[in-house]
């Protein structure tokens, strides 16, 4: 494989990284029952906060802390307005989409095109000496290393663990899962502030790391909208989430790159055009409808698998409220 | 008793938005500022000549346009955050003939602003017909589509119709004279047909939505789509007719700005008044007669806040959280009003119907209720 062919795979990974972690901190949760539709405000806020809070204080760690600390609080307040004052998620999380855009806007002001502190960048030794492998997965920052980790963990304690279990209970068969002495309630709370943080995490890994630095209109527009509707394809489970996010990230970065190419005319317009028409494609696909359609057009053998393959079923009780 | 309740009541209006102003006024102080002098810049803003009293009117009628069809959509259960996208294709179809239609004004702008709302209503097909025949959820539906207009949007701009000198991706030629809106006078400059426009919107949608077998209609699909399947009534045809009326008000609304605001055709040409619509229509609870009263207050907030940057060197986007905050405590209000609802009294004036929830695409009502 050529130099070009090995940079082009590492950055699709790096480009892929904010959606991976976003996306799996939706699913969590969603799995628990509570829709966070905040995503595209929530990432901006938290990536400006973990910008400003980087700058100020010289230090990323300090930035990515307050990143997740703003995510959280954006979902728990989701779960707050859903569990306690049986608020729609839906409205409520809308209403927050606006308000923690122009939240960013008004308070990152003063902080516009400034340069900041990054993640470092930190080749893995000896991994990264692996043929190919090394090159794409292996010679990034700390932030791309913790995404691969947070996929594997995020599946080993939603099908592996006992407590586990209980998380899936709660947004599948709430009663069921309360009769067996789980406390529902709460454990919304805590997955809705786990998944919000890492919702956070991905808003700083932009502006600390990707898209580095914060400027208005922010550049992470729109992404979160593109997280959530990858979390429908991937039918809420942790591994086709992430290959949602990473086919995302390929088209991406590969129409980017045959558009820089000079030998190439490809028109902006339809490049700009691709992500939303993709998203609208990946929806079609695992929709009732659509996936109905689309069996019909296979040989009767492979619909069956085709069908298990592209099936996605949200939680049962996602959205809904559940009174003790 | 009674008068205990109806002061509960009235508490649980006021407080939500007095906490809103002080938690803005917080924020504003955090920064370093003063709020009562950034208050009275946004007034100023908004009121100080005529001719600011009619920004804030040409800001109103388009809001007031998209938070009516919003009343629709919401009535009939859906979300339409596409409403932004149907702006825009309005004025994209408006802009349209005004560009490549030379007739005299009288001719010329029925059809404008007819085209406008065949934009707004093609848009809005398009987002319900994923929702009702292939289960795609039209919240999605709706942001996809919304992009797609903006990219349309500036592939017009900066293409097929750029200016014929100096193109850039500022904007197209302005229109001509006999394609423009007149506006009333030079001191308050706003069109009188659109008021118009508004009034009939408001008027007969009071009277459909409370008097026509298609008001009663939406709201069984509203409330519960499963059950007016059962009893009859045609859900698919009911929540796309829905859209097709959002989209159509929508639409106008865009037409407006392009044939009003701003005399050409530019990005982003809605300017936002599509989300700001949603947050109203959710502050009056999809109430006809209450639209248009609380979106002039917002239209004054966000009108009066475009000056900030001028006097104050702060940026606008603090109207946005002002009434962001405002919405979201309203919310909370009305969840906490139904939770100490043992005693129920008199309708409130802001009262939150229960919000459709059907993010899931295959929980989808109308979807799974076919038989």
């Amino acid at each position: 494989m050529n130099d070009q062919t090995l940079n082009l795979l590492a950055s699709i990974v790096s480009n892929a990284t904010p959606l991976v972690i976003a996306s799996l901190g939706e699913t969590i949760t969603e799995r628990a029952g509570v829709t966070n539709l905040s995503l595209d405000g929530s990432i901006v806020l938290a990536a400006m906060a973990g910008f400003v809070a980087a700058l100020t204080s010289g230090s990323v760690i300090i930035g990515l802390l307050v990143a997740m600390l703003v995510g959280a609080a954006v979902a728990l307040l989701v779960a707050f307005g859903s569990i306690a004052l049986r608020c729609d998620q839906v409205a409520v999380g809308f209403i927050l989409t606006l308000l923690c855009a122009d939240l960013a806007q008004f308070l990152g002001q003063e902080y516009t095109r400034q340069p900041g502190p990054t993640v470092a960048f930190w080749p893995l030794p000896v991994l990264n000496n692996l043929p190919i492998v090394g090159r794409v997965l292996f010679e990034h920052n700390a932030l791309v290393y913790f995404s691969y980790v947070l996929i594997f963990a995020a599946w080993w304690w939603m099908f592996k663990t006992r407590a586990g279990l209980a998380h899936r209970a709660v947004g599948e068969r709430p009663e069921a899962a309360y009769a067996r002495g789980v406390r529902v309630n709460l454990l919304r709370y805590v997955y809705a502030a786990a998944g919000g943080a890492l919702v956070g995490l991905a808003g700083a890994s932009y502006s600390l790391s990707f898209k580095a630095g914060w400027t208005n209109p922010p550049v992470m527009r729109g992404d979160g909208w593109i997280a959530l509707a990858i979390v429908i394809f991937g039918g809420w489970h942790p591994f086709r989430v992430v290959f949602g996010a990473y086919l995302f990230a390929a088209l991406r970065t590969l129409s980017t790159s045959i558009q820089q190419d000079p030998n190439t005319q490809i028109s902006p317009v339809l490049l700009n055009m691709l992500p939303w028409i993709f998203m609208i494609a990946t929806l079609l696909a695992v929709s009732s409808g659509g996936l109905e359609r689309l069996l019909r057009l296979l040989p009767r053998p492979l619909q069956r698998p085709a069908r298990n393959l592209l099936r996605s079923n949200p939680p049962a009780a996602l959205g809904t409220r559940f009174d003790p | 008793m009674r008068t205990n309740a109806r002061t509960a009541q009235l508490a649980l209006i006021l407080l939500p938005i007095l906490a809103a102003l002080g938690i803005t006024a917080l924020l504003i102080l955090a920064i370093g500022r003063d709020p009562l002098e950034l208050a009275s810049n946004v007034w100023e803003g908004a009121f100080r000549n005529s001719r600011s009293r009619a920004g804030v009117v040409n800001f109103w009628i388009p809001l007031t346009l998209c938070g009516l069809g919003l009343a629709v959509t919401f009535t009939a259960g859906l979300w339409n955050i596409g409403i932004e996208g149907q702006m825009t294709m309005g004025a994209i179809f408006a802009s349209g003939a005004a560009l490549f239609i030379d007739l005299p004004a009288p001719l010329l702008i029925p059809l404008e602003i007819g085209l406008a709302m065949l934009g707004g209503m093609l848009w809005a097909a398009a987002v319900g017909m994923l929702k009702t025949r292939l289960g795609v959820n039209e919240i999605f539906g709706g942001v996809a589509f919304n992009a797609l207009a903006n990219v349309l949007t500036i592939y017009l701009i900066s293409g097929p119709w750029q200016p014929a000198i100096g193109g850039s991706a500022q904007g197209t030629d302005p229109f001509p004279p006999n394609a423009l809106l007149p506006g009333l006078s030079a001191a308050f400059p706003v069109n009188l047909l659109a008021l118009l426009i508004v009034g009939v919107a408001v008027i007969g949608l009071l009277l459909a939505l409370r008097g026509t077998r298609w008001g009663l209609q939406l709201k069984a699909t509203g409330k519960n789509a499963r059950s007016a399947l059962l009893l009859g009534v045609p859900t698919e045809r009911t929540a796309l007719s829905a859209m097709l009326v959002c989209g159509a008000l929508a639409g106008i609304a865009g037409s407006y700005r392009v044939l009003f605001t701003f005399e050409n055709l530019r990005p982003l040409s809605s300017g936002g008044i599509g989300f700001l619509a949603l947050l109203v229509a959710l502050l009056v609870g999809y109430r006809v007669l209450w639209t248009p009263l609380v979106a002039f207050i917002v239209a004054a907030l966000f009108v009066g806040s475009t000056r900030l940057q001028l006097s104050m060197q702060l940026d606008q986007s603090i109207a946005g959280v002002v009434q962001g905050v405002v919405v979201l405590l309203v919310v909370f209000a009305n969840g906490l009003r139904e939770r100490l609802s043992q005693w129920r009294p008199v309708p409130a004036a802001v009262n939150l119907p229960e919000a459709p929830s059907n993010l899931a695409p295959q929980n989808d009502p109308i979807k799974e209720s076919q038989p």
